[in-house]
């Protein structure tokens, strides 16, 4: 039962990833793209969907909330400068996105522009911090609560801090892997110059990427060395690494060949599987103590109970399922590349 | 008292306050729009095309305003009420989770739909996606009222081994019967907010001799909209809620009405200031027994007043508590009145060139914003000092290792957000308003692209 909210978290967190990940990955590229008429073309192909890629956010932290609460409350306030942090930056990116085209000046556009791709970029980069201080451990206390400051001496040690040398190489990767996975996103959405672009801007984002996950792959067992015990225990969790692997060769086959629709695809899979992986190298921990492991906010220590889980299972699955549906729909709408000409309303 | 608690408290009052403005009016204004959409189908012509697509983009940027406020309640929830949130995450988690799957996802994708599908979709695909968003944002008002109805008045819960909270039975807690008149009072509301707003637009437009086919439209819609919520909001939705107060939180009922002793014949206040050190209300203006009857139906019978409870139950700001009922009491009536008149005028058919009307309409518009967030206060503020009502109080919810320096910083940067995103909404609704529904926005710069 825990088991499978446990899934049912790590799915909707890779949804998140994978979604909204690409929305950062555009707005990573803006200080590669400076016409203007190519830029709107950029916003244009992340216009329609990117609040609804946000929403699996809320989904996923409402479903911690509703499965786990202690880990949500562990969590959530232990994290708390960074978290509050990762609420202003999406605040910006938001708002960066929906109010530029409401004044026509250029100096309007500039500052929301440039709100638009730093706040994008922060928020990979916190995430992937997020996930580098969730794999290091934390310092829980008794209780199973933590503060965490912004930075300690960068040494992923005892009383360590939310920066650390671990932390920030998983945060940049994070960081390379959505501009990669934006890149081909973009790619896929945009045809002619711009699509030339974006075809060497995920080329180029590829190399740091296998670069930095090679160097997170190696720096794992040194800073979490139960990481792969879970994968030998249950081996059949070796598909997530090989699935990534995999998917990284097919992502740079399609990528020579141009063809990008399947090398985005391949290119989901890898952001998928390396969240998924990650999850797997956790469970069934949720928050891991670094001192004293019976500390650890588990998925038993920290069910919301039976009676909730199993009522919550008459509405999820159908929920997700009709939710999945609908935005596959809508993302098939507005399928197809976007070009000045025939921007998505069909106006110039 | 504890200082983080009270910063902790000042930054969800100030946080859900704040958020509360944009969601009123979109929850309103999806009803419009999908009454215009709808008319579209029907009609021959662009006249209700036009004033869809205007009034969507009013939408749009009060739900982006809505949506990015929106986000920090959520997380708060963990960040700065943690030991809540352990506690009840089984409940509260559930509703709130049930508003992301069914609600937030519904709205946020179709809007995209609508703003962008113009050009590529159909007359039907467009009507149904405005249905979508009116589900969506209705939904989102249910579930979200489930879950503070829970907080009012906590039903369909069992109590675990450690003492925390989960779910026993998930239709009780959809239909916990505090919830009817909450959602039916509240909803109403949110229409009078987008009625004012929508007959605001309007009267703005014939005042200034612009649109003047639109701008009939949106007065003619907003004010017989507007007349017929405003009743409904008095009576029966909030006289009701009232009665419901006074039957499940006697003590909030008490401290709202600015009833310090217990009485036979309840008189009700109109006028008058809470003395808080002499437990009277100071020149007071009063119905005589108009408590009484207005609760139980009865001149006679005995109401509770605080004195019936011990002082550690009291909530911990009578006056500002009192006051927050009585503006909302007092805005009420006068909306009621405002549109009344409106809807006297129209009937005679010389609504359009009233001008001191129009004025009144157009100066009308923030009232119900007023009024909504004074009513939030009264339900708040009146819990107190209860969390979960009568089961987990307010002091016992925050996050134990948060500090006070931790709780202000983050306490005043919302403050300053805030405060710009507040200034930046008024500006670009002035933006969009100039710019008006026949031109609407230089197509290639539409929000979004
Ligand atoms: C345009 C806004 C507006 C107006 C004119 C009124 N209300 Fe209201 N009221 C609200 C908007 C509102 C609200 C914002 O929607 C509240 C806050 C909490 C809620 O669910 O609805 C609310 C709450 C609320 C409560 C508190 C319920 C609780 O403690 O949880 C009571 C007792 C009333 N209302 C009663 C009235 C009465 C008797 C009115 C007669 C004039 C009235 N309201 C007018
Ligand atoms: C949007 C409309 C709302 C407004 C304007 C509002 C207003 C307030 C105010 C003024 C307070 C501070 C009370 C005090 O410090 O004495 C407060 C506290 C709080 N409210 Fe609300 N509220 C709203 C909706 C909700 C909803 C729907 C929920 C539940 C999901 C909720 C949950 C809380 C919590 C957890 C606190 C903090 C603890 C407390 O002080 O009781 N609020 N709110
Ligand atoms: C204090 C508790 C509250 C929390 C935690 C909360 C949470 C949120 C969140 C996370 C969003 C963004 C959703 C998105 O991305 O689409 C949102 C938007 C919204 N909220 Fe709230 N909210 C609260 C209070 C309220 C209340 C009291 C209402 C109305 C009864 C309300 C109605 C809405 C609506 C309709 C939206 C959709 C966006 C919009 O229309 O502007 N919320 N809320």
């Amino acid at each position: 039962m825990e088991t499978f909210w446990y899934m049912a978290l790590t799915l909707a967190l890779t949804m998140y990833v994978v979604l909204d990940g690409y929305d950062f990955g555009v707005a990573m590229l803006f200080p590669f793209v400076t016409a203007e008429d190519e830029r709107r073309m950029l916003r244009a192909t992340i216009g329609p969907v990117w609040t609804g890629n946000e929403v699996w956010l809320i989904a996923a932290s409402a479903l911690l909330f509703l499965s786990f609460p202690k880990a949500y409350a562990a969590g959530f306030s232990g994290f708390y400068l960074g978290l509050i942090m990762l609420l202003w930056l999406l605040m910006g990116r938001g708002l960066a996105f929906e109010l530029r085209g409401h004044v026509e000046h250029v100096l309007w556009r500039r500052f929301w522009d440039s709100i638009f791709f730093g706040a994008s970029l922060s928020l990979a980069l916190l995430i992937g911090l997020f996930a580098g201080n969730v794999i290091r451990g934390l310092p829980l206390n008794a209780e199973g609560y933590f503060f965490l400051p912004l930075w300690t001496d960068f040494r992923p040690g005892l009383s360590p801090g939310i920066l650390d040398w671990f932390t920030l190489l998983t945060g940049l990767l994070m960081v390379v892997l959505l501009a990669s996975h934006g890149a081909s996103f973009l790619a896929m959405k945009t045809a002619g110059p711009l699509q030339a672009k974006a075809r060497a801007l995920s080329g180029a984002a590829l190399i740091p990427t296998v670069l930095l996950l090679a160097a997170f792959v190696f720096a794992l067992p040194y800073v979490r060395p139960t990481f792969w015990s879970g994968f030998a225990v249950r081996p059949i969790g070796y598909v997530w690494p090989l699935a990534g692997l995999a998917a990284m060769v097919m992502l740079f086959i399609n990528h020579a060949r141009h063809n990008q629709g399947a090398a985005f695809g391949w290119s989901s899979l890898l952001v998928a599987s390396f969240v998924a992986m990650l999850s797997w190298g956790t469970y069934p921990n949720l928050l891991i103590a670094t001192d004293d492991q019976a500390h650890s906010v588990t998925i038993d220590n920290a069910s919301a109970g039976k009676d909730g889980l199993q009522a919550a299972l008459w509405w999820l699955p159908p929920g997700l399922a009709v939710v999945v549906l609908y935005q596959i729909l809508i993302h098939r709408m507005f399928s197809g590349p976007v070009t000045p000409d025939s921007s998505p309303a069909g106006h110039h | 008292m504890d200082i983080v608690l009270q910063y902790d408290r000042l930054q969800f009052a100030v946080t859900s306050t704040f958020h509360y403005l944009f969601p009123q009016l979109t929850m309103g204004l999806a009803l419009f729009l999908l009454y215009f959409r709808t008319r579209d189908l029907l009609s021959q012509g662009d006249h209700f095309h036009e004033a869809a697509r205007f009034w969507t983009h009013i939408f749009a940027l009060s739900f982006a305003f809505g949506v990015v406020t929106g986000i920090p309640l959520e997380f708060q929830f963990g960040t700065n009420w943690a030991a809540f949130s352990n506690y009840a995450g089984g409940i509260i988690g559930q509703t709130l989770a049930m508003e992301g799957v069914f609600a937030f996802f519904l709205e946020s994708s179709f809007l995209g739909v609508l703003l962008f599908g113009e050009a590529r979709c159909s007359r039907r695909v467009l009507w149904l996606a405005s249905a979508m968003l009116f589900a969506g944002a209705w939904l989102s008002g249910y579930f979200i009222l489930a879950t503070n109805a829970w907080m009012q008045h906590p039903v369909a819960y069992r109590v675990l081994d450690n003492g925390h909270v989960t779910v026993e039975s998930l239709t009780d807690l959809l239909t916990n019967p505090w919830l009817f008149w909450q959602f039916t009072h509240n909803m109403t509301a949110a229409v009078v907010t987008g009625s004012f707003v929508m007959a605001a637009v309007g009267a703005l437009y014939l005042l200034a001799g612009r649109h003047l086919a639109q701008a009939r439209t949106y007065v003619r819609t907003g004010v017989v909209t507007g007349a017929l919520a405003s009743v409904l909001l008095i009576t029966p939705t909030g006289h009701e809620s009232a009665r419901q107060v006074f039957e499940y939180q006697p003590i909030k009922g008490a401290a709202f009405e600015g009833l310090f002793r217990s009485e036979r014949g309840a008189d009700i206040v109109l006028i008058g200031q809470p003395n808080l050190e002499t437990m009277t209300i100071d020149n007071p203006l009063v119905v005589p027994s108009a408590l009484s009857l207005l609760v139980y139906y009865d001149l006679y019978a005995k109401v509770k007043g605080l004195d019936a409870f011990p002082r550690h139950d009291w909530p911990d700001h009578i006056a500002l508590l009192y006051f927050s009922y009585h503006i909302m009491i007092g805005l009420g009536t006068w909306l009621v009145l405002v549109m009344g008149l409106a809807v006297l005028w129209l009937w005679r058919d010389r609504l359009f060139r009233a001008g001191w009307l129009l004025w009144l309409l157009l100066l009308s518009a923030p009232l119900p914003y007023i009024a909504t967030t004074a009513g939030w206060m009264t339900a708040e503020l009146g819990r107190q000092p209860w969390l979960v009502y009568g089961l987990f109080r307010t002091a016992e919810g925050i996050s134990p290792l948060v500090h006070s320096g931790n709780a202000l910083f983050t306490l005043l940067g919302f403050l300053g957000i805030y405060l710009a995103l507040g200034l930046l909404f008024v500006l670009l609704v002035v933006e969009l308003l100039r710019r008006g529904p026949a031109e609407a926005l230089p197509v290639a710069e539409q929000p979004g692209r």
